[in-house]
């Protein structure tokens, strides 16, 4: 905001120096802008500049106005322009354009687009390779700016539910809803009974269009739900845990009773994986072409769907597993065990990732939502809580639910869905960063049969739920993310496009070994192997080449090249050196005294026969 | 109770008929492209492994010469046109669009020294073995006219070399010492000498005009300024170096071919330590040229490969080589900066892509994107160890990985002498020199 005025205010002095050091022959355009400009009506530019000061800021002037590193590089595109349009600009017929200048972007968008971690300084290193780093640094950052302008493309709105003053939303039951929404929303309310095979695990397509269920007797079919087009409906004759889409809609994996089976979408059975077997839950991981499977046998076990390979089979050692979810920021999954932990694996580490004491008896549930930051686990001890991933792995909020919840589910906008006996609760934070708050719940729905299987649909506003009385539809307005990407899921594709898709994805697969806590690790420096090379290069080269080489003095003519002279240069140099590190190390004394002392204790007399 | 939910309409999604394009909303939140940084690293190795797929550098051979190709020249204003001498002291003028030679003549007996063409195009110059210069037209001569040069000028001695300047009716020979002729005179405005030897080549500087440098069999460079009767300084390397090449963009810097397989970029302001050194040659170095951009340069060597280098780097990006090539003699970077071209011992012009996996013709608006893309990419991930490894991988003939390996085992050696011998010495008797100062000998002004 800052820069703007001045710009207004330095130009005109400018101009009237012009005016008064050289009366040049003057074009009529530029005498009718000085006119106006003086004093014919000084209200309009004023009252402009008002107007500028309370538009929101530019993120680009307020990353001028810290004294950073990014600080000059936004500035040096704007510069032309400036130097084009001196001061209020004007066209020919004398109309004003009442804003100038790029278009405002709101600071929080462009941090919702930013790559760089601002917190972090940049090291110190030589000046061509910190030049190079801040110029990366600011085209990230005009990048953001630019990524969040085309925000304003984004054609929909998300959705949402308000009670009236005082009306609490969870009172509000689904047939209200649906009496409430327009025809084609309520049409997204359905209840398929099915209560010959239940109970029922539910799994979407990544795109949203598909559903695919399967019932603990053999029951599986699968639909394209939107328009109930029905695609397969087998029996397996056999128990169902659990079943999965995989990358597209045409292959379905379902976890039988004791083997994992792998059916088209027409209902053919494509393959039978017996090196899977009494698989519980299942989980696919499509970026890199994993199903991850959790057995009864206490095995994690990597599939590579894209060539059928087994990546990795991971012993857990806590027994049974039948408690499974990913990280869909990082692809680590999560497991639940009777302990009360939560173990983080990655194919890669034979060893977990991490482990997290979560509850006091068994874990009941986990879910992790869409940006990675917050995991909800549910326990034997009856509580919900709700966990930060970032680093500390700290929980955030708990509640103590009457019933204990089963099964959890976030949404793509970070509402966290719980299915407790035969209800199902939903709550909802602020924002889509945001954890959601426990203390009251957005919506409630009472099925008719215990939950067994919990989903939001990606891109819609609704929440599957599978229970033992069959399959339901449930609405929940602002669940879903309004604006898909067309390259990335997009539910309205053709068949063409679909297998465009398939072989790019194919093509960026990501490797199984590049799974770890940090997906962002791979772009940043490593420093470790580094200093180990350097170490390394020290030892091969047995010098260290980067070392300055001992003052020489130079050679000076008229006489002044004595030996006595050389020798006192000689002398002065190492005596600033010598004078520079003591320096160096009395600034560092002290803050080793303070580190010495005892933190936070006071002070006491016994203190002295302390050794 | 106030509620919305996302409903979307079908129609703003799909396309309308089947002769449209279907529609691809986009929506940029990093929350709906997990895993970027991932994906990218794929796709750039994806890019990597694709340029060395479609590393097909060798375009074209041009053959007619009787003998080994001796020099090359471009054509200043055509890019199609190319001038070769050869041993026999025959002069080819290739047409490269055809691939055809296009003229032919008997320009000298013995060797074709050096060749230049004029700047503006119409004529060129040749020196031989047969102590003439001799200026010739460009185009051939009309019908029944018989094919002789517009003059000729009978020198007292050996010209080993010659270069036009790049401005003026003025160019520069080199034997015994550099000459400085005016195309419209017989004898030279000037010549110049330091010390006795033969001078191998001369060449003018493309920005500062009236600046020369010469390299001589006695080891040194010898920098010349045009408008003074001496020379103004000279580098003494610890070998003969064959050529040196001017930056087309740096009027400063220029490049040395040295007879101890090494490549050394010299700042004229500072010679006493090369800028680089650039040594990856297995033989000694013939022929430098730099490419329009000054970015880069193309050096051919004895060896019988020539190697592209950038400027700022001691080891080169590529490496080009045949089965068939033999030493190579002269190479020339083309003025679009897409081709090299070399001449060898074995008769032949070769015709090569500057840039090995590049496609050539038109590309269509999605094609240059997605090269721009990957591009990029490759860049960004250039130091990951894996990308890195691919990039890199040469296959390279027997004799030169062999030699290679051997000089790198010689190299080890003399370091680990050093070392031992400073470890073994009084402690400050034995001075560690960097390996560019003592490529120096001395530099006289």
């Amino acid at each position: 905001m800052e820069t703007v005025p001045k710009l207004g205010n330095n130009v005109p002095p400018k101009k009237d120096k012009l005016q008064g050091k050289k009366k040049k022959p003057r074009r009529y355009w530029e005498e009718e802008t000085t006119q106006t400009a003086a004093g014919a009506s000084p209200g309009p530019p004023r009252k402009r500049k008002r107007n500028r000061e309370l538009r929101p800021q530019k993120p680009k002037n307020t990353h001028s106005t810290k004294k950073s590193r990014i600080s000059k590089k936004p500035q040096v595109p704007k510069k032309p322009r400036e130097r084009r349009s001196p001061g209020p600009q004007r066209s020919l017929s004398g109309a004003q354009d009442p804003f100038t200048g790029p278009a405002p972007v709101p600071v929080e968008v462009v941090q919702k687009f930013c790559r760089i971690d601002k917190s972090k300084k940049l090291p110190r290193s030589e000046t061509k390779i910190r030049s190079r780093l801040e110029a990366a640094e600011a085209q990230e950052e005009e990048i953001s700016v630019k990524a969040a302008r085309s925000e304003l493309l984004l054609a929909e709105e998300p959705g949402f539910l308000e009670g009236e003053d005082g009306e609490d939303t969870a009172k509000i039951c689904q047939a209200d809803i649906v009496e409430a929404v327009d025809i084609a929303s309520a049409a997204k309310h359905f209840d398929l009974n099915l209560r010959q095979f239940g109970p029922y695990r539910l799994n979407y397509s990544r795109t949203g269009r598909h559903l695919a269920f399967g019932g603990r007797r053999g029951h599986v079919a699968a639909l394209d739900w939107v328009t109930k087009k029905l695609m397969c409906e087998i029996n397996v004759m056999e128990a169902v845990r659990d079943i999965r889409f995989l990358h597209s809609e045409a292959l379905l994996a379902v976890a039988q009773n004791r083997w994992l089976h792998i059916y088209d979408n027409q209902g053919i059975e494509l393959h039978c994986i017996r090196r899977c077997d009494r698989i519980t839950q299942l989980e696919f991981l499509p970026f890199h072409f994993l199903l991850a499977t959790a057995s009864e046998t206490g095995f994690l076990t990597y599939l590579d769907v894209s060539v059928g390979k087994i990546v990795a089979a991971l012993n857990a050692r806590a027994g049974r597993l039948n408690i499974m979810t990913q990280n869909p920021y990082n692809a680590v999954i999560h497991l639940g065990h009777s302990n009360g932990t939560v173990s983080l694996w990655s194919p890669a580490m034979k060893e977990p990732l991490a482990k997290i004491l979560c509850h006091r008896g068994g874990v009941r549930a986990v879910a992790v939502d869409s940006t990675g930051t917050h995991m909800a686990t549910s326990g034997l001890d009856h509580q919900l809580k709700i966990f930060d991933l970032r680093g500390t792995f700290q929980p955030l909020s708990a509640r103590t639910l009457p019933q204990g919840a089963g099964h959890l589910a976030f949404s793509q906008r970070g509402l966290l869905a719980a299915g407790m006996g035969d209800v199902v609760n939903i709550w909802a934070g602020q924002g889509k960063a945001s954890p959601p708050s426990l203390e009251q719940p957005y919506l409630t729905h009472r099925l008719s049969g215990h939950v067994h299987g919990l989903q939001f649909c990606p891109f819609e506003d609704v929440l599957g739920v599978g229970h033992s009385g069959g399959i339901t539809s449930m609405l929940v307005p602002g669940a879903a993310e309004p604006n898909f990407d067309g390259l990335e899921s997009n539910p309205y594709r053709s068949r063409k496009q679909r297998q465009e898709w398939e072989v790019k994805a194919l093509l960026e697969k990501v490797p199984a070994e590049l799974i770890c806590l940090d997906p962002r690790a791979l772009a940043e420096v490593d420093v470790i192997s580094l200093e180990q090379e350097e170490k390394e290069r020290l030892e091969r080269l047995g010098y260290d080449p980067d070392t300055k080489p001992p003052f020489q003095p130079k050679p000076k003519q008229k006489g002044r090249s004595s030996t006595a002279s050389l020798v006192k240069r000689k002398r002065k140099v190492m005596d600033e050196e010598h004078r520079d590190k003591v320096r160096q190390s009395l600034e560092q004394q002290p803050q080793k005294q303070e580190k010495a002392k005892p933190m936070g204790a006071r002070p006491s007399a016994l203190d002295r026969f302390v050794r | 109770m106030k509620v919305k939910m996302l409903s979307r309409n079908p129609d703003s999604y799909v396309r309308e008929t089947k002769l449209d394009l279907q529609r691809v909303p986009r929506n940029y939140d990093p929350t709906l492209h997990p895993f970027e940084v991932p994906r990218e690293y794929v796709r750039a190795l994806n890019a990597t492994k694709l340029e060395r797929v479609f590393a097909k550098p060798f375009l074209a051979s041009l053959d007619g010469h009787r003998d080994g190709v001796s020099c090359l020249a471009k054509h200043p204003k055509s890019l199609a046109t190319v001038l070769s001498g050869a041993c026999d002291g025959e002069v080819r003028i290739w047409n490269l669009t055809k691939r055809k030679c296009i003229r032919m003549i008997q320009a000298h007996e013995g060797f074709v020294r050096g060749i230049c063409t004029r700047f503006c195009g119409t004529s060129f110059f040749t020196v031989g073995d047969d102590k003439t210069v001799k200026q010739w037209k460009m185009d051939g001569p009309s019908y029944g006219e018989e094919e002789e040069p517009l003059h000729t000028i009978l020198g007292k001695t050996v010209y080993t070399g010659i270069d036009h300047h790049w401005k003026e009716a003025v160019f520069a020979t080199c034997g015994q010492q550099v000459d400085i002729w005016d195309e419209q005179r017989t004898s030279p405005i000037c010549s110049m000498t330091w010390g006795f030897d033969s001078i191998s080549s001369v060449k003018f500087n493309p920005i500062e005009t009236f600046l020369l440098g010469s390299c001589a069999s006695d080891r040194n460079i010898v920098l010349y300024d045009m408008r003074q009767a001496t020379p103004l300084k000279k580098v003494i390397l610890d070998m003969r170096t064959n050529t040196i090449c001017w930056n087309p963009m740096e009027a400063f810097i220029f490049t040395a071919a040295n007879e101890d397989y090494n490549l050394y970029t010299f700042d004229m302001r500072a010679l006493d330590t090369p800028v680089m050194i650039h040594m990856d040659h297995v033989s000694a170095v013939l022929d430098v040229d730099y490419s329009p951009t000054g970015k880069d340069f193309v050096s051919a060597s004895f060896d019988k490969s020539i190697r592209i280098f950038p400027v700022d780097r001691s080891r080169s990006r590529e490496v080009y080589h045949t089965k068939r090539m033999q030493h190579v003699i002269c190479v020339k970077w083309t003025s679009d900066s897409k081709y090299i071209m070399c001449g060898s011992d074995e008769m032949n012009i070769r015709l090569w892509k500057a840039n090995a996996s590049e496609k050539l013709g038109v590309l269509t608006s999605r094609e240059k994107a997605a090269t721009d893309y990957n591009q990029r990419l490759k860049e960004k991930f250039q130091h990951h160890p894996h990308i890195k490894r691919i990039s890199r991988h040469r296959h390279l003939p027997k004799s030169i990985y062999s030699q290679i390996q051997e000089q790198r085992i010689m190299k080890e050696a003399r370091r680990r002498k050093e070392l031992n011998r400073i470890k073994h010495s009084k402690p400050g008797s034995v001075q560690r020199v960097s390996e560019k100062k003592k490529r120096v000998v001395a530099v006289v002004k």
